[in-house]
């Protein structure tokens, strides 16, 4: 039988509303895109803009940088166990009220779709960054059968990307519990399965949030001891 | 074979939370060799979250039957291409790998305490009607419609006929489609029913593990429930999203059982259900009176040019001025309607500069139910709005006026509902409802007809002091 559904405007994926006005722009491709989503959505993200730091993409402000770099990563690029592995995190959004809120949906409710709100974005994104393979921060076991995805997977493959799987977690405990000190001076947080996925290869590491940096710094380590040779970030928000 | 309701011992508490219902496992808080063991034994039934037949996926939760509100992804769960409702993935994620658990097993019954109801007010002789007409279809397992205007006293038309389900031994349920209805309806209703459960029903509430004679649930919530209610009372059938949404009305018929009796309660039946009646299709009893036995104030139309061009140029339309004007310094409490947020927020300031005090409120407001206490106690003189305040405000005194009545948010349901905001209490049962309008609109002509008929109605069936 024939799907009449395909004939109906197409439904925003945050608010279930017919979308009337399209939002497209030229990408790098120069391709027309368009996201799945209404402009009235849309509009509620709030991109980042302005003179952004060079490793973090977060916005410089007078009090709180040093040259080209914020304060955080100045201070991580001082620390010699930490200097040079992360060479870039790419990050589109602010990480605002409404951000947080369609994260949540995304994540927890357990939204897979929502992915797709933001793949043109990642498409064009990824267009810009030097990398030979893509690989996603991994959850804990326990996390991936209660969600049933790994979210900065699910960016990842709407996106059009193939992951590698080179890291495994090695502690489990909520992040989110410890402080910033605690986060940076955990020994270990990942692991390498098969160093041959990384080795002489340039890394680009997907996730759903920058925080303080410290998961991908982590990340970025371990990749790099394992011989990979440079680690790029790009996360959706921060 | 295992035949079902064999001799094997259950557990109550499985019985208890499962009856009626249709829950996941991370629903279920029992440990899943309990409920392993009574699916072996035939006391609880498993079925698939999501259904694909000729190619069409359908949720057994909700019923969702749009294509394009399913999503496919690489599931972890079950290793494979996994397809997800996102109708109601606000309850959770039910998808192709997902199970919902049922209770097939003995029925539930509920110990009924020798006197249910504690209400003894008085029905006026419009509600009495009504009221009887209610335990008739509890009693003969029918449906009907109570179209009873703003200000009738619907809820207290419920109560004898709730009384007499429950001690009967049925299990009843009043379903509403907002959440701020069931947080004013439920506490009525235990007291009116103080000497059994009820459980308030809707996203996040307490009582969602509550098994109950008698449940006040939003219509979302009875995407849980299946074949479990002998009564199902719809409150504002007409609200919005009910009378939109397809699979909510199809959730209601899955919640009750198949023999059961439904009433649907409103002021404003949809043109369907009102053509269903007329045509001999749908039963229904009117109550064209308000509890006080006064009439119900009549809109005033009135041309206020093209408003949406004055509001362009920073102007508010004369017309309009002067109502606004004239309450203010009568110290009368008003309520604007306003067709969209938009138009709302850009006249707001345009309102100010005639009264600094005037707020405005919208759906997404946070401050919803604080703007409108303060309107309440007199704190601030009046609000701008959208159709959000159309039901369920009562305040003393108000005056209302439509802006721009003739745009198509303002349907004939709708107005009569705004309009049913003026003169409900019995200390001041007049007041002013005008809609301003460049050009009147077919939906306006309804609502003031509408309105007309039912103080007509009730002038001839003697519900009325002259
Ligand atoms: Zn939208
Ligand atoms: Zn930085
Ligand atoms: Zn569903
Ligand atoms: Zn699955």
């Amino acid at each position: 039988m024939f799907d009449w559904s395909i004939l109906k405007p197409r439904l925003c994926l945050l608010c279930d509303q017919e979308i009337n006005q399209k939002i497209s722009w030229m990408s790098l491709l120069m391709q027309e895109q368009e996201t799945p989503v209404c402009a009235d959505c849309f509009t509620k993200f709030d991109p980042l803009r302005g003179e952004l730091c060079q490793i973090c993409s977060r916005v410089l402000s007078a009090e709180f940088r040093r040259g080209s770099l914020c304060l955080d990563c100045h201070r991580w690029e001082q620390d010699p166990d930490w200097q040079g592995f992360l060479t870039e995190n790419r990050s589109l959004f602010h990480y605002n009220d409404y951000m947080k809120e369609t994260i949540a949906k995304f994540k927890y409710r357990g939204d897979y779709a929502i992915a797709e709100v933001f793949s043109p974005l990642i498409k064009d994104a990824l267009l810009t960054l030097a990398f030979d393979s893509v690989a996603v921060i991994p959850l804990s076991r326990e996390r991936l059968l209660e969600r049933g995805f790994n979210q900065a997977e699910a960016l990842a493959i709407t996106a059009g990307q193939t992951c590698i799987y080179p890291l495994a977690r090695i502690h489990t405990e909520k992040q989110s519990k410890k402080s910033r000190r605690d986060r940076i001076n955990l020994p270990q947080v990942f692991q390498i399965t098969d160093p041959e996925l990384v080795a002489g290869k340039k890394i680009l590491l997907i996730d759903d949030i920058y925080t303080t940096g410290s998961t991908l710094r982590h990340a970025a380590k371990a990749l790099k001891l394992a011989g990979a040779t440079e680690i790029r970030s790009l996360t959706l928000a921060r | 074979m295992i035949s079902p309701h064999t001799t094997t011992p259950y557990s109550p508490h499985l019985q208890y939370h499962l009856s009626g219902r249709l829950l996941l496992a991370a629903e279920i808080p029992f440990p899943s060799e309990l409920l392993t063991e009574h699916m072996q034994a035939g006391y609880v039934a498993a079925k698939v979250g999501v259904i694909r037949e000729n190619g069409k996926y359908q949720c057994s939760r909700c019923s969702n039957r749009n294509q394009q509100l399913f999503y496919t992804f690489p599931c972890s769960l079950c290793q494979k291409n996994c397809t997800y409702c996102r109708s109601c993935i606000m309850m959770g994620r039910v998808s192709e790998c997902t199970e919902l658990y049922s209770w097939t097993g003995p029925e539930l019954h509920f110990s009924i305490p020798p006197q249910v109801m504690a209400w003894d007010g008085t029905l006026s002789d419009g509600q009495k009607t009504a009221s009887d007409r209610v335990i008739a279809a509890v009693e003969q397992n029918e449906e009907v419609l109570v179209w009873a205007v703003c200000g009738a006293g619907k809820t207290e038309v419920l109560f004898k006929g709730i009384d007499t389900a429950i001690s009967n031994g049925k299990r009843v349920c009043i379903c509403t489609p907002r959440t701020d209805v069931v947080l004013e309806l439920a506490p009525r209703i235990r007291q009116a029913f103080p000497n059994m459960d009820v459980a308030a029903l809707y996203g996040g509430s307490e009582d969602r593990h509550l098994a109950a004679p008698l449940t006040v649930s939003t219509t979302h919530q009875l995407y849980r429930f299946a074949n479990a209610f002998d009564t199902i009372i719809i409150d504002e059938v007409d609200a919005f999203p009910y009378s939109m949404d397809i699979s909510l009305q199809q959730a209601v018929q899955k919640a009750k059982k198949q023999t059961s009796s439904t009433i649907y309660l409103t002021a404003t039946p949809s043109r369907q259900m009102q053509n269903a009646y007329r045509k001999g299709k749908l039963q229904a009893v009117t109550i064209p009176a308000r509890y006080h036995r006064k009439l119900i104030p009549v809109p005033t139309m009135k041309w206020s040019g093209n408003w949406q061009k004055q509001f362009q140029k920073k102007k508010i339309p004369l017309q309009i001025q002067s109502w606004v004007h004239d309450r203010i310094e009568r110290n009368i409490p008003i309520l604007l309607f306003f067709p969209s947020i938009k138009v709302m927020k850009a006249c707001l300031p345009l309102f100010q500069n005639i009264e600094p005090h005037l707020l405005a409120v919208h759906s997404e407001d946070p401050e919803r139910k604080e703007k409108v206490t303060l309107l309440r106690n007199r704190e601030v003189p009046g609000l701008l709005t959208t159709t959000i305040l159309e039901r369920g405000v009562t305040i003393p005194r108000l005056d209302v006026a439509v802006i721009g009545a003739e745009h198509q948010v303002f349907s004939e349901s709708a107005l009569v509902q705004i309009a049913g905001r003026v003169g409900r209490s019995a200390d001041h049962p007049t007041g002013n409802i005008t809609f301003f309008h460049y050009g009147k609109s077919e939906e306006m002509v309804k609502a003031v007809w509408h309105i007309e008929n039912m103080n007509r109605e009730a002038s001839k069936r003697g519900l009325l002091d002259v």
